[in-house]
């Protein structure tokens, strides 16, 4: 069986912090990290490769420096690495980025199955996965909180709010995993060493690439970003400090000047 | 694409078992704004099986129009039925702007059909306006883990579509006897769209009020100490009427279930009363929260972000407060 | 010659940090007061190959370098002395001796359960006679036809009593001095074998320490490492490279130490400001961090120069001397730094000073170091 597993680059958003007094965002010393959805497909896939020797490919699409990214892959297990990055690339929305990424699956080819995370913590859509799916005319669960394989057919725990459903889809198909799938692994010291001198990660640059100029890039987005700022942080109220039931009294106070009680 | 062809703002009436999902109404309300400003209609679009009766609700809060696609296949949300259906919609009524709910279903159903139409989708939209000078819809939502706003615009493709948040708009007071347009879609051989076997649902058990409902939150955090300091919380909620929530970071500890997160993966609350206790107030919790009125704090820390957000904030042990405080209730009650 | 971290080395690093954050930290301060050792994460490092870092695959090792083995001590030990001087004891201690003297079976047999950490591994030189004087062994080792029988004591082994693995020095020709000593592998559960005292310690308390005690102990002949009489020079090799471990411990102890510190004195306020705008507490943390800079040149030179020189106890010695005197000096001014309530166990700090201590003393104490590398020096 062949897996690809798509994973993505992003600043830990939970460590970046606001500049008090410029507000801006302040991104130095913020780490990188694999996309905690995306590490748990590729955990998801790894669990079949061990379980029954699938044959897992990371894929990413990015700057070079989500290079890391996919040797963090290799080093947990991945057979091999692809990282599509072209400055024709920059800019994309979604579609735009499902279409690559589509192109580069379609290139790729012989797949299974193809795991994504269900949204990057910088993006935050959600996109992607089922845009990709759609790019290559295929079936996609979303939303994964458990998946087994059953012959040629995926079954699928598919999360809701206030329910799941057990799907069950044949392959080819694409799914996307929640962080809850499961506990991905740690990295060996020995996976890292092979990672950075036995494996090649395969570069795809636009020229390998058999999609259109129309649909790639910033040129290709449907969508486009009118402006971006920091949020206007409601106004500071009033703080005191005060112990135990003084506390208490004062909030009670409070609370009856603002009708609540 | 010519933008001209297309006119009308449309709804994605989302409904799981015959119940319309709250956000459907938010986005009616919404919906009927921006069609006001563009001088055009609201279309709500209703996907399900023996769902007919349910079109009335959906005029009551705003639509002006509701196209109603009944067929067996569509009782159950599945994605590639539901898309086939929409698209068709979409393509035979070339709505200017899209809304979806941007919930479990929404954000499957609503990348897929964007892309089957190859146009432009903006996820959990928290602000949407008409741009004066264009008629373009401005979408705006957080991005960057909640860190910073965007604002995006889809110029070129049509129809625009966005994705929302439950409980972030607004719904309009029901009008009691609105007339409305009603238009059924006929479905055709949708059985052989059907690309996946739903082999069970299996609904999660609910006792808890869900916290968006609640008009008073007691929000917990991990400066509660541990899972037992959380019966503070619980007492402190029951005297005040309301329920009880919890930061990711007590989640995660699991001292509290997901169904109560508060914040950026969690859940978005307004309510009329939020009381932090413990909660540090990073910017991925007050993006669930902040737009609570009355917003009061509780956290022994005097630099805690939350206290940035909160009207009323007390510099001290929750421990010791909330106790207090759970007394002085039952007094004056 | 390069300062900084290849890719391969960064993302190691990074692995180890993470690892030690997630998994090690939440236990340090339980293992160090209940005094227990921590099966739990021993056998979590044994999963991602943390036991058998510096061995080849083919010794189901994981084929890395010295110096990804002591980022893996550091790292450990920021956060959890504990946990780093078991890695360090089991690696370079017992796997290592066995990786470079044994034979091919004694490998087989022994070497590819400790690089799995199937099995931990032990070192019993230190008798209750023998510390710093270590070449007066007491305990023998009398050959008879296809064995050796073993009577003596050991004190204060570093994973006594939870190692299956044991190295032990025994005299086996009393006239001939340092040459008459020869090392052993004693596996746990030989008759005649038994674990001793446990002790009780001021620091590392989740770092079972134990007095082995044999009384007749039956070992195979095939079970002697190295040749008769070589065992001496086998301890002392050994001990170079455990030293590197050590210092990688001490390094990462002044290292979480500064961390927690940099924290503490940011959060801290008195006088209307936080103690972080008073200048000594800026002038204190620049020495601090200079040192532990210092220490880990010399750290990581030295294990540069065990994978790459045939001759590297200086070079040991510098780091753990260095490295050691860093821990401790840099401990006592943090725990300062934290005031009252870095007395107390609501915070981290004193007890990394506690575990810090120690790395001045075991394999080697600082005069040794001090001996070793004013030896080379006169030569």
């Amino acid at each position: 069986m062949k897996i690809i597993v798509c994973i993505k680059q992003v600043p830990d958003t939970t460590e970046v912090k606001l500049n008090p007094e410029t507000g801006t965002l302040i991104r130095e010393g913020v780490s990188s990290i694999i996309n905690p959805d995306d590490k748990a497909g590729l955990e998801a896939a790894l669990r079949l490769k061990d379980a029954c020797g699938a044959s897992v490919t990371a894929l990413s699409m990015g700057p070079l420096q989500a290079d890391v990214a996919l040797r963090e892959a290799l080093a947990m297990g991945a057979d091999d690495a692809v990282l599509i990055s072209d400055r024709a690339f920059g800019g994309a929305d979604t579609w735009a980025t499902s279409s690559t990424i589509a192109s580069a699956i379609r290139k790729i080819g012989g797949y299974d199955l193809i795991i994504t995370g269900r949204q990057a913590i910088d993006g935050d859509t959600a996109q992607v996965g089922p845009q990709i799916a759609e790019h290559l005319g295929l079936p996609n669960i979303s939303y994964a909180e458990a998946l087994e394989i059953e012959g040629d057919t995926v079954i699928v725990k598919r999360q809701f709010e206030d329910r799941y459903h057990m799907i069950q889809v044949k392959m080819p198909c694409l799914i996307t995993a929640l962080a809850e799938l499961n506990e991905p692994r740690y990295m060996t010291p020995g996976g890292i060493a092979d990672a950075y001198r036995n494996k090649e990660i395969t570069m795809l640059t636009r020229a390998d690439l058999d999609v259109e100029d129309q649909n790639i890039g910033l040129k290709g987005s449907p969508t486009r970003v009118f402006q971006s700022f920091t949020k206007a942080v409601k106004g500071k109220g009033t703080v005191v400090n005060l112990e135990g039931s003084e506390a208490a009294a004062w909030l009670v106070e409070r609370m009856k000047e603002k009708f609540i009680l | 694409m010519n933008n001209q062809e297309y006119q009308g703002v449309f709804v994605f009436a989302e409904q799981v078992d015959g119940n319309i999902a709250g956000v459907t109404y938010e986005l009616l309300g919404k919906g009927s704004e921006l069609a006001a400003t563009l001088n055009t209609e609201v279309t709500a679009v209703l996907l399900g099986s023996g769902i007919e009766g349910r079109a009335t609700s959906l005029a009551q809060y705003g639509a002006d129009r509701v196209i109603v696609a009944d067929d067996p296949v569509l009782a159950t949300y599945m994605t590639e039925p539901y898309v086939k259906v929409l698209t068709d919609i979409i393509r035979q009524n070339k709505p200017e702007i899209m809304l979806y709910g941007a919930t479990a279903i929404g954000r499957d159903l609503a990348p897929r059909v964007s892309a089957r139409v190859h146009t432009g989708l903006t996820a959990d939209c928290t602000k949407l306006e008409i741009q004066e000078e264009t008629g373009n819809l401005m979408m705006t939502r957080p991005a960057f883990g909640g860190n910073i706003m965007a604002t995006i615009l889809c110029p070129d493709h049509r129809p625009q579509m966005a994705t929302v948040r439950p409980g972030v708009m607004m719904g309009m007071d029901p009008k009691a006897d609105a007339a409305c347009k009603h238009e059924v879609y006929e479905p055709v051989n949708l059985a052989a769209s059907k690309n996946v076997d739903i082999l069970e649902i299996v609904k999660k058990v609910h006792k808890k009020m869900d916290i968006m409902d609640a008009k008073v939150l007691v929000a917990g955090g991990r400066g509660m100490g541990c899972k037992e300091n959380f019966k503070l919380i619980e007492a402190l909620a029951e005297a005040l009427g309301g329920a009880v929530a919890a930061s990711r970071a007590v989640v995660d500890a699991g001292w509290q279930e997901k169904e109560v997160q508060v914040g950026q993966t969690g859940k978005t609350v307004r309510p009329n009363l939020y009381l932090a206790c413990g909660i540090s107030g990073a910017i991925q919790h007050l993006a669930g929260m902040e737009e609570s009125d009355l917003i009061i704090a509780i956290n022994k820390d005097e630099s805690a972000p939350i206290f940035e957000v909160a009207d009323y904030g007390i510099v001290g042990d929750c421990c010791k407060v909330i106790p207090s405080l759970i007394q002085m209730l039952k007094e004056l009650k | 010659m390069i300062f900084q971290l290849d890719k391969e080395h960064e993302l190691t690093k990074q692995l180890f940090r993470n690892f030690a954050e997630t998994e090690v930290k939440p236990l340090a301060q339980e293992i160090d007061e209940e005094e227990r050792f921590p099966y739990e994460t021993v056998r979590k490092m044994a999963r991602y190959g943390f036991l058998g870092i510096p061995f080849a695959k083919e010794f189901g090792g994981q084929g890395c370098d010295c110096l990804t083995y002591a980022m893996c001590v550091e790292e450990m030990s920021r956060v959890c002395a504990t946990t780093g001087v078991i890695v360090s004891a089991h690696t370079s201690l017992c796997a290592e001796p066995i990786h470079k003297y044994g034979s091919g079976e004694q490998k087989e047999k022994y070497l590819i359960p400790l690089a799995k950490g199937e099995k931990i591994g032990a070192f019993g030189l230190t008798e209750p006679g023998a510390g710093t004087d270590s070449a007066g062994q007491q305990t023998k080792a009398v050959l008879n036809g296809d064995h050796y029988v073993l009577n003596g004591t050991k004190i204060f082994i570093t994973n006594g009593g939870v190692a299956d693995i044991y190295i032990i020095l025994a005299m086996t020709d009393k006239s001939k001095g340092n040459r008459g000593i020869s090392a052993f592998i004693v596996e746990q559960g030989t008759e005649g074998f038994s674990i001793g005292k446990k002790e009780l310690k001021m620091g590392i308390r989740g770092s079972s320490t134990t007095e082995l005690v044999f009384e007749n102990c039956i070992v195979p002949k095939e079970n002697r490492l190295g040749e008769e009489g070589k065992g001496f020079g086998i301890a002392m090799g050994t001990l170079d490279g455990g030293r590197i471990g050590i210092a990688a411990q001490a390094l990462g102890i002044a290292q979480g130490a500064l961390d927690e510190t940099v924290a503490y004195v940011k959060e801290r306020k008195q006088f209307g400001k936080s103690i972080s705008a008073f200048q000594n507490t800026q002038f204190q943390l620049a020495d601090m961090k200079t040192q532990v800079e210092a220490a880990r040149l010399l750290v990581y030179k030295a294990a540069w120069a065990k994978d790459n020189q045939k001759m590297f106890s200086a070079e040991a010695a510098m780091a753990k001397l260095f490295a050691a005197e860093t821990a401790m000096s840099v401990t006592t001014k943090c725990v300062q730094l934290h005031g009252g309530y870095g007395y107390t166990r609501d915070y981290p700090i004193e007890r990394m000073m506690r575990d810090a201590k120690i790395t001045e003393i075991y394999e080697g104490t600082s005069e040794v170091q001090r001996m070793v590398i004013a030896s080379g020096m006169l030569k």
